[in-house]
């Protein structure tokens, strides 16, 4: 019961890893009908760019003293990354995906996977391809609540989670982008005739998409303990899977399908053989595209000709 | 609906493609092409980037020494050594184009490499095919040198080294319950895995519990907690570096405060980066010890680090063992010809290395023994010494 119990959260922190990285997936595509595949690289590089930020301000030093990391300067690591990743996805969405919005769907799909190919060869020449261990932004305190460990790490990996999905829900129902981007989701040549900047919501959907992978790889970083340029790929590809599992376009569907998945995998991993962890997630992707292709919470909608 | 199922199924394929078409080979460190009169060309095929780099670079920088070494001394039969090296980024079907590549286009007398077992049977059996002699400086699973009479190594082998730890957990330590916990995709970590299990079976133990994982995964929380969850005073992890210190710190975030125990591919510094103080109180068998050594190797020891800035791990050794035991045998051979090169290997016996005495067997490996080491405080230190 203790090791179901721990199995359990550890599958829930992989979890809300992986629905922070589906929301930018369901998000994109909610809005253009794209599936960004560099989506997973933005992650990775949002992870690069908190591990590089945390070593010029000088968690070495802390980690020497075996100090913790003050607070205020992780938020500030979590900041610079979210910031970096925002600049990244616009700057993706400007050069890759713009010239190409209005050529068939196939045509932005596979400059995707060039995006995504060119940053995974550009985090390894960069990043140098070994992987390296992760800085204690967060000093590790370990609870025991019968029997079953948990740590702050993971506390606050729902928490971030958590409070960026409330977030992310209070800004596309309460704010005019959100509106916005609620409108183009839902007729995006209707949308520009009402007058709405669609370039401008389109770079807002980015930004914030490419915002919550970052932070998502600063958590799979403190989570995972190493991180590599290669990280994404897979990654990227479970959650994905996450958001086409809870109705890709849905953001609470996002939420969902990232915490089963993250579930999912875990127990696979600690009941069935770790060797099926991988598979499992597929073989859920065959399933729901073959029984239910909406998605848990997808709406069906009818393609007009 | 039907479009959107089109456009995923479609995506996925186009991704599977494109991730089949980027593994283009890189070679890493080619000094010139084809040989030139007056050289005996050395071919060297190793990870010298990707997930083991750590392992390719070590090798490398022995092989690189003892060549250097061997042209200020004159080179060999009159004539100087030249040393190409081809990256394998850890993939076997690198391992297999590398050593294509060395042989077609340098025209390598010998090849050296690979660390990993599973690149080593890749790239052996090209060597074979094209009979030029190979030696592997630390490939120790049995297979390596079955593939022919061309492909030697000069290190011990898997049985031997599954063995030295299981007796030292036995008799050392005096352990009954023991985990496994091995990587699945890797011949290596299979090979010791087996070796383990039979021998501290043997030796009265029990294995309580085994689990596994996949070269490249980053999350082994499932396994640490499964462990846990037995009566395990101890986990044998015949993995990789990377892999084994983000095991180490998840046990101890997990609570699973037992000894780790391994092999040889615990050997890096990047263990005790990525390990940190979570690897401390760990043991792991080896093919040397840089604290204890003889006079030959404290020589090595002090040139490596006088050139490298760092002291040699197992594999810098080993590299440097594998070459000098093929300079020895190129000389004895009296001519740059690869039969004749393979047959002197093949008749080494007695060799002084810096890692011990070296005599090739029938079988093409060598007899020595096995060190076991701990790590405290972020070193390995010697522990004890287990023979054959």
């Amino acid at each position: 019961m203790t090791q179901f119990l721990q199995q359990i959260i550890n599958g829930l922190s992989l979890g809300s890893i992986y629905a922070l990285i589906a929301l930018g997936y369901t998000m994109v595509y909610g809005i253009l009908k794209l599936i960004n595949f560099a989506h997973g690289e933005v992650f990775m590089v949002g992870a690069y760019t908190g591990f590089y930020a945390a070593g010029a301000l000088g968690v070495a030093g802390f980690e020497a003293k075996s100090q913790g990391f003050p607070l205020y300067l992780a938020l500030l690591v979590l900041i610079i990354a979210m910031a970096a990743a925002a600049l990244l996805g616009m700057t993706i969405e400007f050069l890759a995906y713009r010239p190409v919005r209005s050529a068939p769907r196939l045509t932005p799909l596979i400059t995707a996977i060039g995006v995504s190919l060119f940053l995974q060869n550009a985090g390894m020449l960069l990043f140098s391809p070994n992987p390296q261990r992760y800085p204690a932004i967060l000093s590790e305190v370990r609870f025991e609540v019968f029997g079953v460990i948990v740590t702050n790490i993971k506390l606050t990996i729902f928490a971030v989670a958590l409070c960026l999905m409330l977030g992310l829900h209070l800004f596309v129902q309460r704010t005019w982008t959100g509106r916005a981007m609620r409108a183009l989701s839902f007729n995006i040549d209707a949308a520009r005739l009402m007058g709405i900047d669609t370039n401008r919501v389109i770079r807002a959907t980015f930004a914030i998409g490419s915002a919550l992978a970052a932070a998502g790889g600063i958590l799979f970083g403190l989570d995972q303990i190493t991180i590599n340029p290669l990280m994404g790929m897979l990654t990227g590809l479970k959650a994905f899977v996450a958001a086409v599992l809870g109705g890709i376009g849905s953001i609470p569907g996002a939420v969902i399908g990232g915490l089963l998945i993250g579930l999912a995998e875990q127990l696979t991993a600690g009941y069935l053989s770790p060797e099926y962890r991988d598979a499992i997630t597929f073989v859920i992707l065959i399933l729901i595209l073959l029984l239910k292709p909406e998605g848990l919470l997808g709406v069906l909608r009818v393609e007009k000709v | 609906m039907r479009i959107l199922r089109r456009t995923l199924i479609s995506g996925l394929c186009a991704t599977a493609l494109a991730s089949a078409i980027s593994c283009k080979k890189s070679p890493a460190d080619s000094t010139g092409s084809a040989a030139e009169a007056g050289e005996i060309v050395v071919g060297h095929y190793a990870s010298m980037t990707g997930s083991t780099a750590h392992f390719g670079q070590d090798t490398d920088r022995g092989v690189r020494l003892a060549i250097e070494e061997a042209n200020a001394q004159g080179g060999v039969l009159g004539k100087k050594l030249k040393l190409v090296t081809l990256d394998t980024r850890g993939d076997s079907a690198e391992a297999a184009n590398a050593v294509n590549r060395l042989i077609d286009v340098e025209k390598v007398s010998a090849v050296l490499g690979e660390v990993a077992s599973s690149l080593s049977l890749a790239g052996g059996r090209v060597a074979q095919r094209r009979k030029i002699p190979m030696i592997s400086p630390t490939s120790t699973n049995p297979k390596v040198t079955e593939v022919g009479d061309y492909i030697f190594r000069v290190c011990f082998i898997d049985p031997f080294q599954g063995k030295v730890m299981a007796i030292f957990a036995r008799n050392n330590l005096k352990f009954d319950k023991v985990a496994i916990l091995k990587d699945v995709k890797n011949d290596y970590s299979i090979g010791l895995a087996d070796a383990f299990q039979k021998a501290f079976s043997a030796a009265g133990g029990t294995i309580v519990v085994e689990q596994s994982y996949s070269q490249g995964d980053t999350d082994f929380s499932a396994q640490v907690t499964a462990i846990r969850g037995t009566a395990a005073q101890a986990v044998f992890v015949p993995g990789y570096y990377s892999e084994v210190g983000t095991i180490a710190r998840t046990a101890d975030r997990l609570g699973l405060k037992v000894p780790l125990l391994g092999g040889d591919g615990w050997d890096s510094p990047d263990l005790f980066k990525i390990g940190g103080d979570a690897i401390n109180g760990s043991y792991f068998s080896d093919h040397f010890a840089p604290d204890v050594a003889s006079a030959k190797s404290q020589a090595f020891v002090a040139n490596f680090s006088k050139k490298y800035g760092q002291a040699p791990t197992g594999l810098g050794a080993l590299g440097y063992e594998a070459a000098l035991v093929l300079i020895d045998a190129i000389k004895r051979a009296g001519k740059n010809d690869p039969s004749a090169i393979r047959d002197a290997i093949a008749a080494t016996k007695d060799f002084e290395g810096v890692t011990g005495k070296i005599t090739i067997d029938a079988q093409r490996n060598p007899q020595k023994s096995a060190v076991v080491l701990k790590v405290e405080a972020g070193k390995a230190k010697f522990e004890t010494s287990i023979a054959p």
